[in-house]
């Protein structure tokens, strides 16, 4: 994984709860044996009608959020299946960060282990998000973000993935460098 | 004196390579479930890396999501879905990963499997890239669903990091009543703490009416967990748990029996061990549930009226009102008689044995009604082979229903088996998303006695009434 840069960027709204993974990218395109080729899948039942042109009223459509590598949704944001489709088709979609309330739990550990960074903020902070103008910015750090007003608000980041995120470790091989405590525990107990 | 400690606790103790300050403990993996869609990627990660699957026999894998329910014999139909389930057909060959593909007489959907062939044992960490796998908690078994990245680490290392979950303890009082199964208890209990209600927790099941439970009615309960927001569902093991397990052909057999059940009967909540967060439910007052929403909280007892946006604290309105509206339910009246177009019975929640029974008692002698399509799906071969055998199948079959190949078949739709846009379906399953069971599909979840209800009369119906 690269390490991680900050970056400043506008940000596009879809301000739904319990948004799950189902709608962040639909089981029919589940069949793929790769990473890629699911951004244009993201959202499909929302972004496109039956017919496949775009719909217009959906709001990553808004000109406002052209460009942006910011999504800010609502409470528990990837609730549901485990599938890592989820923030592979983010991330191909162009997103870089994702910020809402909370999150499912399996999704924010997917999303960190793709350099997709889970962003958990609150009310006030999320209400400040939602009513900026739509052409406002957020600047995005690990474990700060600066809010179009110029006020910082952190964020919980646990100090693991964060420096993983930092340094771009690739976490399989952290784990295969313990392999001889991995060995004893084998030889262990059971 | 060690602390008292609660059963997760114990589990997560048992399991810990690695403890340092300030990082994610290193977890070991006793058995890891594969099944084609959440796998191709990270066995294609290990080619990169040039590694090999660390310990293969501690590993299994079968094909459920993908995989056609109709005849068999025909050649997959839907190229991709082939090309996935060939994937993991080589990827096993490779790296000489066990497969109970059709066929076999021991495929089916990776969370009826695992138990079925005594592979789920209690005390053993299991995962696998699929959120259901909370099913196996049932057994005492710390259970719980895992993304492909992680899947690839499992194979790599037979490890996972993880930082250590919160513990609250679901009791469950009384008994429940007739009529009411373990799936109205879940989605009693979803409905009660909300889709988040267990975010950041491992669930206990406990309570009078949680023992009284069978094996597959325990992992109805567990398997719906994650639906809560928890990481992962368990209940202690006991003798239910033991009869259940022994004979199957991987349980330990002979004196590794004997070693094996004293292990067993240690893996308890201390007395005194504390819970951050606990909840009671009356058992005795559990009604049949249904969903009406579009995601699992949202649910009321089949008698019940649908709740009316104005019911409903300001902040859950405009989602309630998007929900109905997708449904295509009025808000305000009962649920009682709301049109019902398909079906479903099975899925890792309720394809076993005991829920095609369930579902079998309702349509033996009756009819389908002409205006529903109704699929059901048996959860694995075995599962098949037994309802077959013992008649079941040919009930189905008579009352106008289809029976179909094992699978998770409609409760994904990835494998052509689709509610149709604008269809209302009962379904025996977990999810009632937004087109969850295909595109513009609208999901009442239910429990397999009042989906065969709906079939029989083509609406929501109370199964008490045909008892
Ligand atoms: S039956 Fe449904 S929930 Fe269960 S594993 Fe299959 S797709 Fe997932």
């Amino acid at each position: 994984m690269t390490p991680f840069i900050a970056f400043e960027s506008v940000y596009a709204r879809l301000l739904r709860s319990h948004i799950d993974t189902d709608q962040i990218i639909p089981a029919r395109f589940l069949k793929t044996t790769s990473r890629e080729g699911l951004g244009r899948h993201a959202f499909a039942d929302w972004r496109y009608e039956e017919g496949g042109q775009l719909r217009p009223d959906f709001p990553l459509h808004h000109p406002s959020a052209r460009g942006a590598t910011v999504l800010l949704a609502g409470e528990n944001f990837g609730c549901g299946s485990s599938r890592e489709h989820a923030p592979w088709a983010l991330l191909e979609m162009g997103f870089r960060a994702v910020i809402a309330p909370s999150f499912g739990d399996i999704f924010r550990q997917n999303a960190l282990k793709n350099g997709l960074l889970p962003i958990a903020v609150d009310a006030g902070v999320h209400a400040a998000l939602a009513d900026a103008p739509p052409d406002a910015t957020v600047g995005v750090d690990l474990g700060v973000i600066r809010l179009p007003d110029g006020q910082r608000a952190f964020y919980p980041i646990d100090p693991f993935w964060k420096a993983c995120l930092a340094g771009g470790i690739d976490e399989i091989e952290y784990v295969l460098r313990q392999a001889e405590a991995i060995a004893d525990f084998e030889q262990g107990a059971r | 004196m060690t602390q008292a400690r609660t059963l997760y606790d114990r589990l997560w103790d048992d399991h810990l390579v690695v403890e340092r300050p300030d990082e994610p403990a290193l977890v070991y993996i006793d058995l890891h479930l594969v099944h084609e869609v959440t796998s191709p990627q990270a066995f294609e990660g290990l080619r990169r890396r040039g590694l090999l699957v660390r310990r293969p026999n501690r590993t299994v894998a079968t094909i459920d999501h993908a995989i056609p329910t109709h005849d068999r014999s025909l050649p997959i139909a839907d190229r991709v879905a082939a090309g996935q389930i060939e994937q993991l057909k080589r990827n096993c060959t490779d790296f000489g990963v066990p497969l109970h593909g059709p066929g076999s007489g021991r495929q089916g959907i990776v969370h009826v499997i695992g138990p079925e062939l005594g592979l789920t044992q209690p005390g053993m960490t299991v995962v696998c890239g699929d959120s259901h796998t909370a099913t196996h908690g049932a057994f005492g078994a710390l259970a719980f669903g895992i993304g492909t990245s992680e899947v690839e680490m499992v194979l790599a290392t037979q490890c996972l990091l993880q930082r250590r979950s919160k513990n609250q303890r679901v009791e469950v009082t009384g008994r429940l009543r007739d009529g009411v199964t373990a799936k109205d208890l879940i989605l009693a209990l979803i409905a009660r703490i909300g889709v988040d209600g267990g975010a950041g927790t491992v669930l206990e099941y406990t309570g009078s009416a949680v023992r009284a439970l069978d094996m597959e009615a325990r992992m109805t309960v567990c398997n719906m967990s994650i639906e809560a927001g928890a990481r992962a569902g368990m209940i202690a093991p006991d003798d239910t748990t033991f009869q259940y397990l022994h004979g199957r052909p991987f349980a330990p057999s002979g004196r590794a029996w004997d070693e094996a059940l004293e292990r067993w009967r240690t893996l308890v909540t201390d007395d005194g061990a504390s819970f951050d967060r606990s909840v009671e439910i009356d058992g005795d007052a559990i009604e049949p549930m249904i969903t009406f929403g579009t995601n699992p909280a949202q649910a009321i007892a089949i008698g019940g009226r649908v709740p009316s946006p104005t019911d409903v604290p300001a902040a859950d309105r405009e989602a309630l009102t998007k929900a109905l509206a997708y449904m295509g339910i009025e808000p305000a009246r009962p649920i009682l008689g709301h049109p019902v177009q398909t079906v479903f019975i099975g899925s890792c929640t309720n394809g076993r044995l005991s829920d095609l029974r369930a579902a079998a008692s309702v349509l033996r002698g009756r009819k389908v009604h002409p205006g529903v399509r109704t699929l059901v799906v048996p959860g694995s071969e075995d599962v098949g082979r037994a309802a077959e055998a013992e008649g079941l199948a040919d009930i189905f079959r008579t009352a106008g229903a289809e029976w179909r190949a094992p699978g998770c078949s409609m409760c994904i739709a990835m494998n052509g088996d689709e509610v149709r846009p604008g269809e209302t379906a009962v379904s025996t399953s977990n999810r009632n998303f937004e087109g969850r069971q295909g595109r513009g599909s609208r999901t009442l979840l239910a429990s397999p006695l009042t989906a065969a209800a709906a079939a029989v009369t083509g609406a929501v119906a109370d199964p008490r009434t045909f008892a």
